[in-house]
């Protein structure tokens, strides 16, 4: 898949936004006053940052609006259900404990809930689909939720916490990298069973339809050298996982938590630039370029 | 309202044949050539007379080489346009309500002024059936051409798709699959019509007919002439002498 810098940015800061806010309305830090005003401010940054980031990528933003309409059946539209409700609660939860010094409990536990469900809505959009046989696995959303979760517990200061994440979100990542490398070829989907023509014999892609480019091969047809990609894995590792928690063991202090922050941003950032790049569309294999 | 109706009254859709397409991409020029001025946004072209031409077109050949372990290869082509899935993900995955499958005969349709150009149905369609057109930021498919096959102002033969319309070969045809006796029904009877990518589960309207089998000759080739000529002689077999002592 083409990975376009828009749903990479949105895919990333929503993630960390709703995850943070995920631990601000389980009241960890409790915080109030000019403390807490930074940490939501923080947080709505990263998650309404991410949401205008992710209408950059499309024809017509500004019928953005009707995408609220087919929550029925779009899990699209549940995320914009999602993220609205989720930043509605926490609004009204974070005014109390910024103005009033009130920490309206329950609210906050129902702002909680309602991030993490959109960081789950936002990961079914890639789950649920079939074409896409790396991304098409339970593993997914687990993959997202670890990633909000850490990073919001890295966001919130929680230490603990955040290193046991932290390393579970790493070994979630590993497994995902794993498993999905040999999504294509166990998804059953070949040049065979695309042209219907395996019966006859070997299948091979002789003349493409057109000598340019289209819209097919730019969006689905992205090709990530191997080697290239074994690199910025061990990259996004470190960066992600390695690096903050070696950081966030050391004595406590701010300027080591913003290093470990932007360190994870970082990484992250990498590895959701590969979980683009090296997701193999099965319309690729009409056009010759997959080897399953 | 992108939830897929549980039957259709009619599925309208293509046969193609791919025992006797020639690959003359004739089809996708008088489909662009329909669906650039008739139905929603004109099929755009970006840098078509520059060094990188591309552009939006709803229908497209490709050529494959089919090798049996015990044959010559032979090249098959393939037109690959909208299969109008009566399990669409392209429909259900829409967040707005702009892709839908209609009732009465089955054909899965944008409606272009509710499009945002998400791009997500695309992502869904296994086939590469829909493109984004670069220029109107709206989806773009096959709609069967619809503006024609009900179109009263046409000549009753004309009210067929565009790319049935033209093909040269007759290897495309097109016809309404719930109705056994049609003319489409009975090629995929007889010939054994397929889906494409059965395993993604979309349930394909549009059939493929396989190539039909290849005559073999069984026996081996007709035996070599004896050569009339074993010595040469004269000019050459002094040069052949001459060369071979060199």
């Amino acid at each position: 898949m083409h990975p376009a810098p828009s749903v990479i940015i949105f895919t990333t800061f929503s993630g960390l936004g709703f995850g943070l806010l995920t631990f601000l309305g389980l009241g960890l830090p409790e915080v109030t006053g000019m403390t807490a005003f930074l940490l939501f401010a923080v947080a709505y940054l990263f998650a309404v940052g991410g949401l205008i980031a992710s209408t950059f990528h499309l024809g017509h933003p500004e019928r953005a609006l009707k995408a609220f309409t087919q929550w029925r059946t779009s899990w699209l539209s549940r995320e914009g259900w999602a993220s609205v409700i989720a930043l509605a609660l926490m609004a009204l939860y974070g005014a109390g404990l910024v103005f009033l010094g009130q920490r309206w409990v329950l609210l906050g536990y129902a702002g909680a809930l309602m991030s993490l469900l959109t960081v789950f809505t936002t990961s079914m959009i890639y789950t649920q689909l079939k074409t896409i046989p790396r991304w098409h696995t339970a593993l997914t959303p687990v993959r997202f939720l670890s990633f909000a979760l850490a990073g919001g517990a890295l966001l919130a200061g929680q230490v603990k916490t955040a290193i046991l994440l932290l390393l579970v979100a790493g070994v979630v990542q590993v497994a995902h990298w794993m498993r999905g490398d040999g999504a294509l070829a166990a998804s059953g989907t070949t040049l065979a069973s695309a042209t219907g023509l395996g019966r006859i014999g070997d299948v091979r892609a002789f003349e493409p339809p057109h000598t340019g480019s289209n819209y097919l091969l730019e969006e689905f047809v992205h090709v990530v050298g191997r080697r290239h990609s074994q690199k910025l894995r061990v990259i996004s590792i470190l960066l992600m996982v390695a690096v903050p928690v070696a950081l966030l063991m050391l004595p406590f202090n701010h300027l080591i938590a913003a290093l470990a922050v932007l360190s994870h941003v970082l990484g992250v950032l990498v590895a959701r630039w590969l979980f683009f790049a090296e997701a193999e569309h099965v319309v690729g294999l009409y056009y010759g370029k997959r080897h399953a | 309202m992108t939830q897929l109706p549980a039957k259709t009254e009619r599925k309208l859709g293509l046969v193609i044949d791919l025992d006797t397409c020639v690959g003359c991409h004739a089809c996708v020029i008088s489909c662009k050539g329909w669906n650039t001025e008739n139905y929603g946004a004109p099929l755009s072209d970006q840098d078509p007379y520059g060094a990188n031409p591309r552009g939006t077109f709803l229908n497209r050949v490709h050529s494959y080489e089919c090798t049996p372990a015990d044959g010559a290869a032979q090249l098959i082509h393939f037109p690959k346009s909208c299969l109008h899935c009566e399990d669409a993900p392209c429909v259900t995955v829409c967040p707005t309500g702009a892709s839908y499958k209609r009732v009465e005969d089955g054909i899965v349709l944008v409606n272009e002024s509710d499009c945002i150009g998400c791009g997500l149905c695309a992502w869904s369609c296994p086939y590469g059936a829909r493109e984004l057109d670069r220029a109107e930021g709206v989806m773009k498919k096959c709609t069967l051409c619809i503006d024609r096959i009900y179109n009263e102002n046409l000549p009753e033969e004309d009210r067929i798709p565009a790319c049935v319309r033209t093909c040269p070969a007759g290897a495309r045809h097109f016809g309404d699959f719930a109705d056994p006796e049609s003319n489409v029904s009975k090629l995929v009877a007889e010939r054994g019509g397929m889906d494409l990518m059965p395993e993604q589960g979309t349930r394909p309207v549009n059939k493929y007919l396989p190539p039909r089998p290849k005559d073999r000759i069984d026996s081996d080739a007709a035996p070599a002439l004896k050569p009339v000529a074993e010595e040469a002689s004269g000019f050459f077999a002094w040069l052949d002498k001459a060369l071979e002592k060199l």
